[in-house]
C-alpha cells in the first residue's frame, strides 16, 4: 500500500505532470477572474485559506516529509545538512502564503461590507515604539537566535572532500536558492537561463510597482482588490522559482536525470534525447531539404516566431482584447509590463514545446552561440 | 507620574546615576513624552520613529521577517568576523583551517552559526518580500525602496554565494564552477556568449576564456587560488560594503516615505 501511494507520488512529481498540476492549479488558488473565482469557491479551495485548511495543509507536508525520512532513497536526500533549508522553505513558503492569505480573505470580506481593513486603528491612537514595539524585537530575536542555535547544534555545517578539480561530482549543483536558475537549463541555453532571465527577473521586479497602476489594497492584505496582480506574481514566484527550486535540489539526480523522490538515483539512468531544432523541423522534416548555408535564412522562421511573439503579440492584444487596458496603462507601461510577462511566460512556453514537439532551439545558431 | 513615593532600590540608583544619564540621556524612561525622548536620543532605536500606528507592531502584520534579515545580517557580520580569525583564503590551508575550526576551536558553532544563519537569512529576505507584496506595500510611496529591497536581495543570495566556496571542498568549488560557468555565457563580455566574436580587431578576439566577464569573476580560466582570494574579498568586505550602503538607504526611505505601510 504504502509501496503504490510512493509510486503514485513519484509519478506525480514527474515534472510534466507535476508542472501542469501547478500551473492550472494556481489560478484556481489565486482566481485572477470571476470566473476562476466561481470555481475556487466551487471546488472548495478558498476554504484552504481558513484554520482548518492550514492545518490539513501542514499535515499533508508533514506526512510527505514523515514518509521521505523513512523512505531509503529519500531520506539521503533529505538528510544532506544542505537541503534542510529547502524543507524550511516548503513549511515556511507553505505557512506564510496560507496567513497572509487568510488575513486578505478576511479583509476582503471586511472590505465587502463597507468597513474598513482589519489592519485600520484611529490614525491618533499610536503606541510607541519603547516599549511596545522594542520588546518585540527583542523576543523575536531572541526565539530566532534559540533556533538558529538549537540548528547549529544539532547539524554540524557540512563538509565534505578536499576540493578536487579532476574529481566532477556527478550531479554537479549550483546553491540551492539558484537551482531554479540551474533547472532552466535544462530548457535554455546558459546565456538566457543563467543571464538574461536573472537580468530580467531583477529588473522585472524592480518594475511591478510602476507596472501596476492599481492603488487599492495598499498597506494591508487583501486579495479581492488586486487579484489579477496576486495571481501573476504567485505565478512566478511559486511556480516559476520556488518549485524550480524544490525539483532541482530533490528531484534532479545524476546526469540531472530527473528521479521521483521516491527513487533510487541510478547513476545509469539513461533518458533518449532526440530534440529537433525549428529550423531542421521546417527545413529537413517539413521541406525535406538539407539545411541551408546561409545562417539568417536557416533560422529565418525562429527569428520571426521570435519577433511575433514579443511585438506582434502585445501589438495585436493593445487593438483588440487588452485595449481599455492598453489606453489606461500608455504605450510605454503597456509595453514594459507585456515585455516582461511575455518573457516570464516564455518559460513554460519552452518547456512545453520541449515536452510535446521534443523542440531543442527555436532559434538556433550554435557558430554564435545564439540558440534561443 | 512623577516620583511621589521614591524607591531607593538598586535599579533606580543606578538608573538615575550621572554615569548612566550621562550614556543613555535620560534616566528610566517612565512617561509617554520621556519613553519618546527615550527612543529619539538613542542611534539606535532612532531607526524606528518614536510612534507607530497600532497595526504595525502586530506580528501578523509584519511577519518580523525585515527586521530578523537586519538581524541575522548583525549575526553573520559578528560570527563571520570570528571566523576570520582562524581562516586563510589559500588553497592550501582554507579546507585545513575549517577542520581546525571544527575540531580545535572552543565553542566551534560559529561556522554552524555562520551558514545556517546565511541559509536562514535567504529564507528571511525572500519572506520579507512576499509579506511587501502580499499587503501591496510595494505601491506609492514606495516604489523605489521596493527596488532597493529587490537589489539587497539579490546581494544576499551573492553574498551567499560567495560563501559558498570559503570551505574549499568539493561542495563548494563544483556548485561555484556550476553557478559561474553561466557567466562563460554572458553576452558580448562572455567568451561563450552570443555576440563575443563580434568585438574583434581584425582576426583577434577581445573577448576569450582569458579575458571575459568570467575570466574576472573567477580570475582565472577555473576555479583556483585566484577565485578563492577574490570571493574571499567579495564576501567579507565588497558584498558587505555595498548591501550597508543599500540598508542604510532602505532604512532611511522607509521613514521618509511615511513609515511602515499601512490602510489609509
Amino acid at each position: 500500500m504504502l509501496g503504490l501511494i510512493k509510486d503514485f507520488i513519484d509519478f506525480l512529481t514527474t515534472p510534466t505532470i507535476s508542472f501542469t498540476l501547478l500551473t492550472v492549479l494556481t489560478p484556481i488558488l489565486f482566481p485572477p477572474t470571476d470566473w476562476f473565482d466561481k470555481l475556487s469557491r466551487k471546488l472548495k479551495v478558498d476554504k484552504l485559506w481558513t484554520n482548518k485548511g492550514g492545518f490539513v495543509g501542514l499535515l499533508l507536508i508533514t506526512i510527505f516529509m514523515v514518509m521521505g525520512y523513512t523512505d531509503p532513497n529519500f531520506s539521503k536526500i533529505l538528510m544532506k545538512p544542505d537541503n534542510f533549508p529547502i524543507v524550511l522553505l516548503i513549511y515556511s513558503m507553505f505557512f506564510y502564503i496560507w496567513w497572509g492569505m487568510k488575513q486578505a480573505y478576511e479583509n476582503d470580506a471586511r472590505l465587502a461590507e463597507g468597513k474598513k481593513p482589519n489592519e485600520y486603528h484611529d490614525p491618533d491612537d499610536k503606541v510607541l515604539v519603547w516599549p511596545d514595539l522594542v520588546y518585540i524585537e527583542f523576543i523575536a530575536l531572541l526565539l530566532f537566535m534559540v533556533f538558529l542555535i538549537v540548528w547549529s547544534l544539532l547539524a554540524a555545517a557540512p563538509l565534505e572532500e578536499p576540493a578536487n578539480p579532476a574529481s566532477t561530482p556527478n550531479p554537479s549543483k549550483a546553491p540551492w536558492y539558484f537551482l531554479g536558475l540551474q533547472e532552466m537549463l535544462v530548457y535554455f541555453d546558459p546565456w538566457i537561463a543563467g543571464i538574461v532571465f536573472p537580468m530580467f527577473i531583477i529588473i522585472g521586479m524592480m518594475a511591478i510597482p510602476y507596472m501596476d497602476i492599481n492603488t487599492k489594497g495598499n498597506g494591508y492584505y487583501s486579495f479581492k482588490e488586486r487579484r489579477a496582480g496576486y495571481f501573476i506574481f504567485m505565478y512566478g514566484w511559486l511556480v516559476l522559482w520556488v518549485y524550480l527550486i524544490i525539483v532541482g535540489t530533490f528531484f534532479r539526480g545524476p546526469n540531472w536525470n530527473f528521479f521521483g523522490p521516491f527513487e533510487f538515483w541510478d547513476p545509469h539512468k539513461v533518458v533518449a534525447l532526440n530534440n529537433v531544432n525549428l529550423s531542421e523541423y521546417i527545413w529537413v522534416i517539413g521541406l525535406e531539404k538539407p539545411l541551408p548555408s546561409n545562417i539568417l535564412l536557416r533560422e529565418a522562421v525562429g527569428f520571426l516566431v521570435v519577433f511575433a511573439y514579443f511585438a506582434f503579440i502585445p501589438l495585436a492584444l493593445s487593438k483588440t482584447l487588452l485595449k481599455s487596458m492598453y489606453e489606461k496603462y500608455g504605450s510605454i507601461r503597456y509595453g514594459t509590463l507585456m515585455f516582461f510577462g511575455l518573457s516570464m511566460l516564455a518559460l513554460p512556453i519552452k518547456m512545453y514545446l520541449r515536452w510535446v514537439f521534443n523542440l531543442k532551439y527555436i532559434v538556433s545558431i550554435p557558430e554564435w552561440f545564439f540558440n534561443i | 507620574m512623577s516620583n511621589n513615593k521614591k524607591k531607593r532600590s538598586l535599579l533606580n540608583t543606578i538608573a538615575e546615576s550621572q554615569v548612566w544619564k550621562s550614556i543613555f540621556r535620560s534616566g528610566v524612561p517612565r512617561t509617554r513624552r520621556q519613553r519618546m525622548y527615550a527612543v529619539l536620543g538613542n542611534v539606535f532605536l532612532h531607526l524606528h520613529p518614536a510612534r507607530l500606528p497600532r497595526h504595525a507592531v502586530k506580528i501578523g502584520y509584519t511577519w518580523c521577517m525585515g527586521g530578523l534579515s537586519f538581524f541575522l545580517f548583525v549575526v553573520l557580520t559578528i560570527t563571520g568576523i570570528l571566523l576570520m580569525f582562524y581562516y586563510r583564503p589559500t588553497v592550501e590551508y582554507a579546507y585545513t583551517d575549517i577542520i581546525d575550526l571544527a575540531e580545535q576551536v572552543p565553542l566551534g558553532i560559529m561556522r554552524e552559526l555562520h551558514r545556517w544563519g546565511a541559509h536562514a537569512m535567504i529564507l528571511t529576505v525572500w519572506l520579507h518580500m512576499l509579506r511587501v507584496f502580499m499587503t501591496g506595500s510595494y505601491k506609492p510611496p514606495r516604489e523605489f525602496n521596493w527596488g532597493v529591497g529587490v537589489l539587497l536581495m539579490t546581494l544576499t543570495m551573492f553574498l551567499s554565494f560567495t560563501g559558498y566556496l570559503l570551505p574549499w571542498d568539493q561542495l563548494a568549488i563544483w556548485a561555484v564552477t556550476v553557478g559561474s560557468n553561466m557567466a562563460r555565457a554572458h553576452p558580448f563580455i562572455g567568451h561563450e556568449g552570443p555576440g563575443a566574436s563580434l568585438l574583434a580587431i581584425g582576426d583577434i578576439n577581445l573577448v576569450h576564456s582569458a579575458s571575459d566577464v568570467r575570466f574576472a569573476l573567477l580570475g582565472g580560466r577555473f576555479v583556483g587560488e585566484a577565485t578563492l582570494l577574490r570571493f574571499y574579498v567579495l564576501h567579507c568586505i565588497a558584498v558587505p560594503f555595498i548591501a550597508m550602503i543599500f540598508m542604510a538607504v532602505h532604512f532611511w526611505r522607509i521613514r521618509k516615505d511615511g513609515g511602515i505601510s499601512g490602510p489609509l
